[in-house]
């Protein structure tokens, strides 16, 4: 044994670095020739698909590519939030309405939906037997009918709604009819623009406030009060702002005229449906999600916070909630991922939103490649976004562990 | 003050009686008027139940119209639905066209032939429900039962007489997309969900996650539109399956991504002991799965798996969409005949409760199971 060589046994322990043999029993060879067939095989199966669709198209004489949206579309579109007329836009700007429409849809049910739901979802644990039942029913009932189905009960309940003639007044100025929910609008001013972005800074203000608020409560123990600065910096500037503006105020009033009205704000009632009937499905399964998440708090948070004193909706809003929330937010996630989706059904009741418009121009067209690949372009850039938002929420949110 | 001294004979005050806490004063007490607020809110909710379930009587029962008269034409005679239109409901539309309800267009006198296949897809239910049956054998009574379906819808054979899938329609419709949906997409499934967690395969499990997610970020109904105008595009030419068929694989590949993801679920539970021994035992990769993992990993996510066929239950209806006849379909055109436009809401309540006993009555077997699940689990 001469003294320059290590340690005999250090080199049997070094694992045989072997090459890659061509051998049936090295399970590293085998891996990757099934790699190789199976992703050859799927490579071949697309290959062959995209050949077919090629040639067929050719036979077809339907032109390809995305060219066709700088062309004129010529769809008549009911809700538009930006501005569009069917003889001079191009079917690039229809395609935007639809996305902006399913967008409308989307976040209004979203909104609408956490807040019944959570309501629902704290109302099935009440200690009031009736009302925990009442939304048990709520729940289990709506839970299990088709969706669509639902729209379209919802959308022929709002088309019975008595014409405009008979329309319903419940408050002044706002009509329901089966022409849709006519309400006033204000007519927008400069002064109201600067009144927004004094509430934007407002809302910064509170949030710096608050941060500040919290981090004297960690120091001293005592809380500062978050809210009249909240009102003062929210409400009262931006109030004083409009104001010292000159305080524009005017409503525009929607008035019957003939047969329908002018004037005003409209919700179609395709819309009212869609909304109404995605809301109230959606926020069946946030109720399930809350109330899982609720339960999953343990009763000696409830207990220990009713110890210190704490009253029941301070418990349930400070000690109880924030909590669940954690519990929550995952599932929650791909309930808002699922209503996005769900709002697709549009198409079944005539609101034009992105599957609609871009269904109208593949017929026209006859490009359905394109219009099929841009429908779910814009359905996954909307279900990252909506990951990606509640992912960086969840992380804000989840228990920081030392 | 004479009738206390009176009954006070010893030195201890008589004790009032005790609270109630049992019975039914007790129980009310305590869980519908337990506070101020709470009394407040059971009182405005009994009146809003009592108001409103007395107006749906009036509607649903009393005032109701069960049948109208029909002329020797076979064209019925609707006056007295439209005299109660809107005080009661026309229940008529009902007795006279449950049958196209049901069954679509499939002809008349053979639609005993549909019934037979909505009871054993129940059967089939009922049979794949209970755990005695959770073995092998299952896999073979759902191809049989599966196939014995097919021959009663297509007919052809054995006497039947051939009816083309475009008169399908109506429950039987529904039940074959959402039943033979979950058929294929099971296998299919199985070795996604393992691609997905194979971690030999890298170029494998980014084919699968690719796939899982794409579908799953985009709505079913894309992927419909993409089955029904898309894929005779892909076809060679002179080769064009039916709208059927393609709405079938379009439910299929949909389905699949989302049983992946619950599958994968069972797998991630399953224990790395189990994994272990199974490679100390020497089992290559599919002896592992076959006999060791799959077996547990499945079992774990039955209850989950319920869940998913219960939404697509419910998905199938979007098929109305692209012009399938299933149940919501054929209802849309019964209600387009002239003499019951307008009945809708009857009709609708009628779908919501056959879909409601279908997807409540697996909800709450899926719930039963999960408790069991959870319960044997903590033993």
């Amino acid at each position: 044994m001469s003294g320059a060589t290590a340690d005999p046994r250090m080199n049997s322990r070094k694992p045989p670095s072997r090459g890659l043999s061509l051998s049936w029993s090295d399970p590293r060879f085998r891996s990757i020739v099934w790699q190789v067939l199976i992703v050859g095989g799927v490579a071949a199966i697309i290959w062959y698909l995209v050949a077919n669709t090629a040639r067929n198209l050719e036979v077809r004489r339907i032109a390809t590519g995305f060219a066709f949206f700088d062309r004129v579309a010529g769809i008549p579109i009911g809700e538009h939030m930006i501005d569009y007329d069917p003889a001079i836009h191009s079917y690039g700007r229809a395609m935007w309405i639809g996305v902006l429409n399913t967008m409308k849809v989307s976040v209004v049910a979203i909104v609408l939906a956490s807040i019944i739901g959570t309501l629902v979802g704290i109302a099935r644990l009440s200690k009031n037997w009736l009302l925990a039942r009442l939304a048990a029913i709520y729940v289990e009932t709506i839970r299990d009918i088709p969706l669509l189905l639902q729209l379209f009960f919802w959308y022929t309940l709002v088309q019975g709604l008595p014409a405009p003639r008979q329309a319903f007044k419940p408050v002044a100025g706002v009509f329901l009819s089966n022409r849709g929910i006519k309400v006033p609008m204000l007519e927008w001013e400069t002064a109201h623009w600067w009144a927004f972005a004094a509430f934007i800074v407002g809302w910064i203000g509170t949030a710096a406030w608050a941060r500040v608020a919290r981090k004297r409560q960690e120091a001293t123990g005592i809380r500062p009060k978050v809210w009249p600065a909240g009102l003062a910096l929210m409400i009262a500037f931006p109030v004083v702002v409009w104001a010292a503006l000159g305080a524009p105020f005017v409503l525009e009033m929607p008035a019957l005229r003939g047969f329908n009205f002018v004037g005003g704000f409209t919700l179609s009632p395709e819309y009212g449906a869609l909304t109404i009937g995605l809301t109230l499905y959606s926020a069946s399964y946030i109720a399930e999600i809350v109330r899982s998440g609720i339960l999953s708090v343990p009763n000696g948070q409830w207990e220990a916070a009713g110890a210190l004193g704490l009253r029941p909706g301070t418990v349930l809003s400070q000690i109880v909630l924030p909590q669940a929330l954690r519990v929550i937010i995952p599932p929650m996630t791909s309930v808002y991922l699922s209503i996005a989706k769900n709002s697709s059904l549009a198409v079944a009741i005539g609101y034009q939103d992105v599957v609609s418009i871009a269904n109208t121009i593949l017929n026209q067209t006859g490009q359905a490649v394109e219009g099929i690949a841009a429908i779910m372009a814009v359905y996954l850039t909307i279900s990252l976004s909506i990951s990606l938002f509640m992912n960086w929420y969840n992380a804000r949110i989840a228990l920081v562990e030392r | 003050m004479s009738s206390t001294t009176v009954n006070d004979t010893g030195s201890t005050p008589r004790e009032r009686p005790p609270l109630l806490v049992a019975g039914p004063v007790a129980w009310m007490r305590a869980n519908l008027f337990n506070s101020w607020l709470s009394s407040a809110v059971t009182l405005a909710l009994l009146y809003l139940i009592i108001t409103s379930v007395l107006r749906f009587i009036d509607w649903a029962l009393i005032n109701a119209v069960w049948s109208v008269p029909k002329n020797p034409q076979g064209i019925v005679d609707a006056t007295a639905c439209r005299d109660i239109k809107g005080s009661g409901a026309c229940w008529a539309v009902i007795s006279d066209k449950y049958r196209f309800i049901l069954f679509g267009r499939y002809p008349f006198e053979e639609q005993w032939r549909a019934a037979l296949c909505i009871v054993l897809f129940v059967g089939l239910f009922v049979v794949s429900a209970m755990r005695r049956f959770w073995r092998q054998e299952l896999a073979y009574i759902w191809i049989g039962t599966l196939t014995l379906i097919g021959i009663l819808m297509w007919g052809g054979i054995l006497g039947l007489d051939y009816v083309p899938n475009d008169t399908w329609g109506g429950l039987p419709m529904t039940l074959i997309l959402a039943t033979f949906g979950l058929a294929f997409a099971f296998p299919l499934a199985v070795f996604v969900a393992l691609g997905r967690r194979s971690t030999g395969m890298p170029a494998v499990r980014i084919l699968c996650v690719v796939y899982i997610e794409l579908v799953r970020g985009v709505p079913l109904i894309s992927v419909l539109f993409m089955a029904s105008v898309m894929f005779p595009l892909f076809m060679p030419a002179g080769i064009n399956p039916d709208k059927l068929l393609r709405a079938q694989i379009g439910i299929i590949l949909f389905g699949a991504a989302y049983l992946a993801e619950v599958i994968r679920g069972g797998l991630q539970a399953l224990s790395k002991g189990q994994y272990e021994a199974a490679d100390a035992l020497g089992l290559t990769y599919w002896q592992k799965m076959r006999l060791i993992v799959l077996p547990q990993a499945l079992r774990m996510v039955i209850p989950p798996m319920v869940n998913n066929f219960i939404g697509s239950f419910k998905d199938t209806s979007l098929v109305l969409i692209i012009g399938i006849f299933d149940l919501l379909t054929s209802a849309k055109v019964a209600l387009a005949e002239p003499a019951w436009q307008g009945y809708s809401t009857e009709v609708y309540i009628v779908l919501a409760a056959i879909y409601f006993v279908f997807c409540y009555s697996m909800s709450r077997y899926s719930r039963g199971l999960e408790a069991e699940f959870s319960r044997s689990a903590r033993r």
